[in-house]
């Protein structure tokens, strides 16, 4: 009762100090970082304009078009388009608009440069989906008006730059027509439009950019095909390869009549190695073709004759054409040479001279480089300067300018896949990894100031070092493991296959690692990171030994490809190894149970139910073969909506002997009527997840006993029709099933079926309960669910000597298959948002309380208390309720502005929410990431074990000292006064 | 102190012997008064303080009563004030509840010292300590008794089990939407 009155104080003390969890203003950025960034880079546009601020604005993979400044890489303005809103071509128009083609070319939207502003929007239909282009003509006018050339859906749009209406459009409704290329010769009236038909004609319309008539249509077949891209070497001739990717087809259409030739490749490269592919480029007189080995440089040379100009082995990258002049233009190129990139700017008629030459180191990191982009500017003496922006492997971004990298940005970090924590090194004595200590007289300096700002005394210019003072704090950046736990690692892996640490203190990079065995090689084609596992995390040894993680990564995205798995050091980044598997991974099950070396068991499962385990020592095996016949897993198809149980056999019984690889054999399956259901979210608990206690006390000194299991399982199906967008079903077509099933025995535990709701689900399970969040298509409104589930069959321990004396067996290990009788609670909410994340807060212990972490369709981070979807609420709880802390029952959840974790920031594009315990019990660390990253700390229940940080121990030690000199003072006062006493 | 004992030590010596001389026989010199015998006076006293003893041991075994009754009324006013504080957990009737707790303890510690002062030979004072006892006992449950309404008490299966651990399980099982 000592500890449930206690906890009883806290709730009351807590939920009487109002339930805000806010922050002051003067608090932000104390605890909590932002980073913005963009993606990787697809196109970039140098805005040319003379007065202002030199900016670029570039559109990346992740939807976001942005406006950089050319001189620090800081984002002016950033707009991120939506997941299926796909950016396909970015243009400046008129100086001043940035014109954005996304959504397969369907949409056109024009943005102010200076601002970001929406200017206008068209929307572009068309008969038949194509590539599309977006073309802005610098000198094609139309009533003074400016005109952009659009082709998108198989039709070609003329549009006005001012205000987005369509002047004229033409339909290329021809069914096998797919177009190539459009073309606007600058300084004339004439589009062309050239394309392949049946794959092995080609085709050419002559359009008249006035008012969109045709002026010729010419056609020609080759039969030997077509194969990729074509690249335009003049405003008139194209170059592309034949099917086979041996011979190149030089196709020029002058005045509307197509000529051709064919040059085989081996004709101008002896020894060709394989089909060819043409590198997309738009330098005229040149174009570029890559084997697997070689890169060659062809140029044109009227007429269709070809020459070799280059020929390299190195890795290499052109930028598009950059006019300098009337009749001159200028590309970039960039060659890897071991630690250096060489970049030369040449001119497009003139290979052999080169207008720059620099070499700019380069951390091999980085990776090769993907996309150059060219941008010039006159130099004081009248001569042109070249900038370059490159676009490298890991998704940064950089900029250079006279042979020095000016600046760069990670942007690799705007699409992370997976994240998992390390802890920081020890701190050693003598061996100090941390930086110079504050000394004494500034700690000093610092806690008066501090205490000036308390007593109110501090003048402004006071109040600002305090604020940069409290932001700037060494403490929290330190490279040592705290008391409290605050200070960790975040580990990122990136689409790129590069991993981040991530500093919590701060949010700086300690160190990225490109990871070698995701770099694409001959064995592995195209190698994508899946998952991250913490693979040793030690304890015992914690002062000589370093925590690693494992990366699970594959050579292709059909699940059937070979794994690769990497081990990387946390504190040095370090690859330690890679392994390249024989088989596939389509499942990787960490096991609870580590070797002597605290290196945790995997169990990796192929695609043909193999079960492989990892480490492969003896030790592991010893300790595998100990719990051999306790390990089950399960898969989940959610194509065919089924549900299997598995259990291990025996040694694999292939050619080779494995002593390591186990055949697997079905327990047992649930199976989903796919008429009528449909898998779309399946949660279960967190594996680190730690509970603190099995009971629940409920008013009246009532005992319930939580369901906890780590092999629960819950699964929401949707009816199939209603599992397309919100509102494209009527109710009573569309339903929500949720199950609980127990993963070891694929006993369905509690099934509940919600009518007339759609998803898309977002669930989370913590402890013995699960929330989930779906759309009510008859109230119109997005619920919210909560489902608790209580072992009944505990429900009579009841006598209090037996517990006293501890004659029970609540914590004896149990069985599933002793099937346990269990009750669920549940109950269903109103939710104003939309989400796109949902997760818990996790503590040390799993004492303090649980807060909802949703992530909204705004893009922040919202904190709900449990105790709102608590399924015992009630419209009128008792006085025993209350004190409990229920809430009276109403429809729908609140939403407290002060509790937005992410105050007034957005994490932009947010994909996922991850909560990770700090040592001290109140406080939890959250780390929110999509484009952008949000880190934070929370306390759910206030941080009742320890002081704020905006304590003031100078105040302390001044009263204390005040306190001893007051006593010292009256003391020798009574002696005194005792002495005339004594007198009288 | 000093002061004036300094002053004293340098003025002359003098001293007045008040020593009562009534009862001791005097000298022979002066004979007694006639009509006076000095025998009787000395028998008449002892019949006098023989009586006076016996009431100063009833008193004190009056007193003694009274004193072991005392907690009784002590009792009525802590029942009292326990019924103003309510039975909910807050500082008053938490601090209601231990003072009525912490008094009947430390009366039980001072037992002995209570009663000091009538402690004689001839007075059982076994009677008042045990009322006392029993009084003061019953103020400790009463402050129990309030200790348990107020739900402070370890009594119910809740307190026992809130913080057993979950059970472990033997099976483990692991998997989910293939990678």
């Amino acid at each position: 009762m000592a500890i449930r009155s206690f906890f009883l104080f806290i709730l009351f003390f807590s939920s009487s100090l109002s339930p805000v969890f806010s922050l002051y203003e003067d608090q932000v950025g104390l605890m909590d970082w932002h980073q913005q960034y963009i993606g990787k880079v697809k196109q970039a546009v140098f805005s040319s304009q003379r007065a202002g601020r030199k900016r670029v604005v570039v559109s990346t993979e992740e939807n976001v078009i942005a406006s950089l400044d050319l001189r620090h890489g800081e984002i002016f303005w950033r707009h991120l388009l939506g997941a299926d809103d796909v950016i396909d071509g970015i243009d400046i128009g008129l100086g001043k608009y940035v014109i954005t083609l996304s959504s397969g070319g369907s949409i056109l939207r024009s943005w102010n440069l200076p601002d970001g502003q929406m200017v206008w929007e068209s929307s572009l239909q068309g008969p038949k989906h194509s590539k599309s282009f977006l073309l802005v003509p610098t000198n094609l006018k139309f009533d003074k008006d400016n005109v952009l050339v659009v082709f998108s859906n198989g039709r070609l749009h003329a549009i006005s730059c001012i205000d987005g209406e369509v002047l004229w459009k033409k339909d290329f409704e021809a069914e096998s027509f797919e177009v190539q290329q459009v073309i606007q010769p600058p300084g004339s009236d004439l589009i062309y439009v050239v394309g392949f038909a049946a794959s092995y004609q080609f085709e050419m319309y002559q359009i008249n950019a006035k008012n969109g008539e045709l002026l010729k249509h010419e056609s020609a077949s080759f039969s030997s095909g077509f194969s990729g891209e074509v690249s335009l070497v003049s405003t008139e001739t194209v170059v592309a390869l034949d099917s086979t990717g041996s011979i190149l087809l030089t196709i020029s259409f002058q005045d509307g009549k197509i000529s051709s030739q064919q040059t085989p490749i081996s004709n101008l490269v002896e020894d060709s190695l394989g089909p060819a592919v043409i590198i997309p480029s738009s330098v005229s007189g040149i174009f570029a073709i890559k084997t697997d080995a070689v890169t060659v440089f062809i140029r044109v040379i009227g007429e269709g004759k070809l020459e070799v100009v280059e020929k390299t082995t190195h890795e290499i990258a052109v930028s598009d054409a950059l006019s300098i002049s009337e009749d001159q233009q200028a590309f970039a190129l960039i060659q890897h040479a071991s630690s250096e990139i060489h970049l030369t700017v040449k001119l497009a008629h003139d290979w052999d001279g080169n207008l720059l030459k620099e070499s700019v180191k380069m951390d091999w990191q980085r990776g090769l480089v993907h996309k150059v982009f060219i941008n010039n500017y006159i130099r004081t003496d009248r001569s042109y300067g070249f900038r370059v922006l490159i676009v490298m492997e890991d998704h940064s971004l950089l900029l250079l300018q006279q042979g020095e990298i000016v600046w760069s940005r990670e942007d690799g970090l705007a699409s992370i896949i997976d994240v998992t924590t390390s802890e920081l090194p020890v701190e050693r004595n003598g061996v100090s990894v941390a930086k110079v200590e504050h000394n004494l007289f500034e700690w000093l300096k610092g806690h008066m100031l501090k205490l000036k700002g308390t007593l109110m005394l501090a003048s402004p210019e006071d109040m600002a070092a305090i604020q940069s003072m409290r932001l700037k704090s060494s403490e929290k950046s330190k490279m040592t493991r705290d008391h409290n736990g605050f200070r960790k690692l975040l580990i990122v892996l990136t689409r790129a296959g590069k991993l981040f640490a991530l500093h919590t203190g701060d949010g700086r990079i300690v160190w990225s690692h490109l990871l070698r065995s995701l770099h694409k090689s001959e064995a592995c084609q195209s190698p994508i990171g899946l998952n991250l596992y913490q693979w040793q995390v030690p304890h015992h040894h914690a002062m000589d030994e370093n925590p690693s993680v494992l990366v699970v990564s594959r050579c292709g995205p059909s699940s059937d490809t070979p794994g690769v798995l990497s081990f990387v050091d946390t504190y040095t980044g370090k690859e330690l190894s890679s392994l390249s598997l024989d088989h596939a991974v389509v499942q990787v099950i960490p096991l609870p149970y580590t070797d002597s070396t605290e290196q945790r068991l995997h169990l990796l499962i192929n695609a043909d139910k193999h079960a492989h385990l990892y480490p492969k020592t003896s030790e592991a095996l010893s300790i595998f073969k100990r719990e051999f016949l306790n390990i089950y897993w399960y898969s989940v198809e959610d194509q065919n909506g089924i549900i299997k149980g598995h259990a291990l056999k025996c040694k694999c019984t292939g050619e080779v002997a494995d002593e390591f690889c186990f055949d697997t054999r079905d327990l047992w399956s649930v199976v989903f009527p796919s008429e009528s259901e449909k898998i779309v979210a399946t949660v279960t608990r967190k594996l680190n997840e730690v509970v603190h206690t099995q009971a629940k006390v409920v008013a009246d000194q009532d005992v319930m006993y939580k369901y906890i299991s780590r092999n629960l399982l819950f699964v929401a199906t949707v009816a199939p029709k209603g599992s397309g967008e919100i509102g494209s079903v009527t109710p009573e077509e569309s339903w929500l099933v949720a199950y609980l099933i127990d993963t070891v025995t694929g006993r369905i535990l509690h099934r509940v079926t919600h009518h007339g709701s759609q998803g898309p689900v977002h669930a989370v399970f913590s402890e013995n309960w699960v929330v989930y969040h779906y759309f009510n298509l008859r109230a119109h409104r997005y619920e919210m669910s909560v489902i608790e589930i209580y072992d009944q069959s505990r429900a009579d321990n009841k006598d209090v000597w037996k517990l006293v004396l501890g004659k029970h067996n609540l914590t004896s290990p149990i069985s599933l298959f002793s099937r346990p009788e269990v009750i669920t609670k549940s109950q269903s909410y109103f939710f104003t948002h939309s989400l796109k994340a949902i997760a818990v807060t996790s503590t040390a212990k799993g004492i303090t309380s649980k807060q909802l972490l949703l992530g909204t369709i705004g893009d922040q981070v919202l904190a709900l208390d449990k105790r709102f979807l608590d399924p015992r609420r009630t419209v009128n709880p008792t006085q025993a309720e209350k004190e409990e802390g229920i809430i009276p029952l109403t429809d729908s959840l609140p939403i407290i502005p002060q509790s937005y974790v992410t105050h007034a920031l957005r994490v932009e594009g947010l994909r996922g929410i991850i909560t990770v315990p700090a040592k001290l019990e109140s406080t939890t660390l959250v780390f929110a990431h999509g484009v952008d990253l949000f880190f934070t700390q929370l306390a759910p229940s206030r941080t009742y074990d320890s002081l704020t940080e905006d304590f003031s121990y100078a105040l302390l030690l001044i009263t204390i000292v005040a306190l001893v000199a007051a006593i010292f003072v009256t003391w020798r006062l009574s002696e005194r006064k005792e002495l005339q006493e004594k007198w009288r | 102190m000093e002061k004036g004992k300094g002053i004293m030590g340098s003025g002359g010596r003098w001293a007045v012997d008040f020593s009562d001389n009534s009862t001791a026989p005097p000298s022979r010199d002066i004979p007694d008064p006639p009509g006076f015998t000095r025998a009787s006076v000395d028998q008449d006293d002892s019949t006098v303080s023989r009586q006076k003893k016996d009431a100063e041991s009833n008193w004190k075994a009056q007193k003694a009563w009274e004193v072991a009754q005392a907690p009784f009324k002590n009792l009525l006013m802590m029942g009292f004030m326990m019924w103003m504080a309510g039975n909910t957990v807050h500082l008053f009737s938490i601090g209601i509840t231990f003072s009525a707790l912490w008094q009947p303890i430390s009366a039980l510690q001072g037992v002995g010292k209570v009663f000091e002062p009538y402690k004689d030979n001839k007075v059982d004072l076994l009677g008042p300590k045990l009322l006392f006892i029993a009084l003061n006992l019953g103020g400790l449950a009463l402050g129990v008794w309030k200790l348990n309404t107020l739900g402070l008490l370890p009594t119910h299966a809740s307190d026992w089990v809130s913080s057993l651990p979950p059970a472990q399980e033997v099976e483990y099982s692991g998997g989910g939407i293939p990678l």
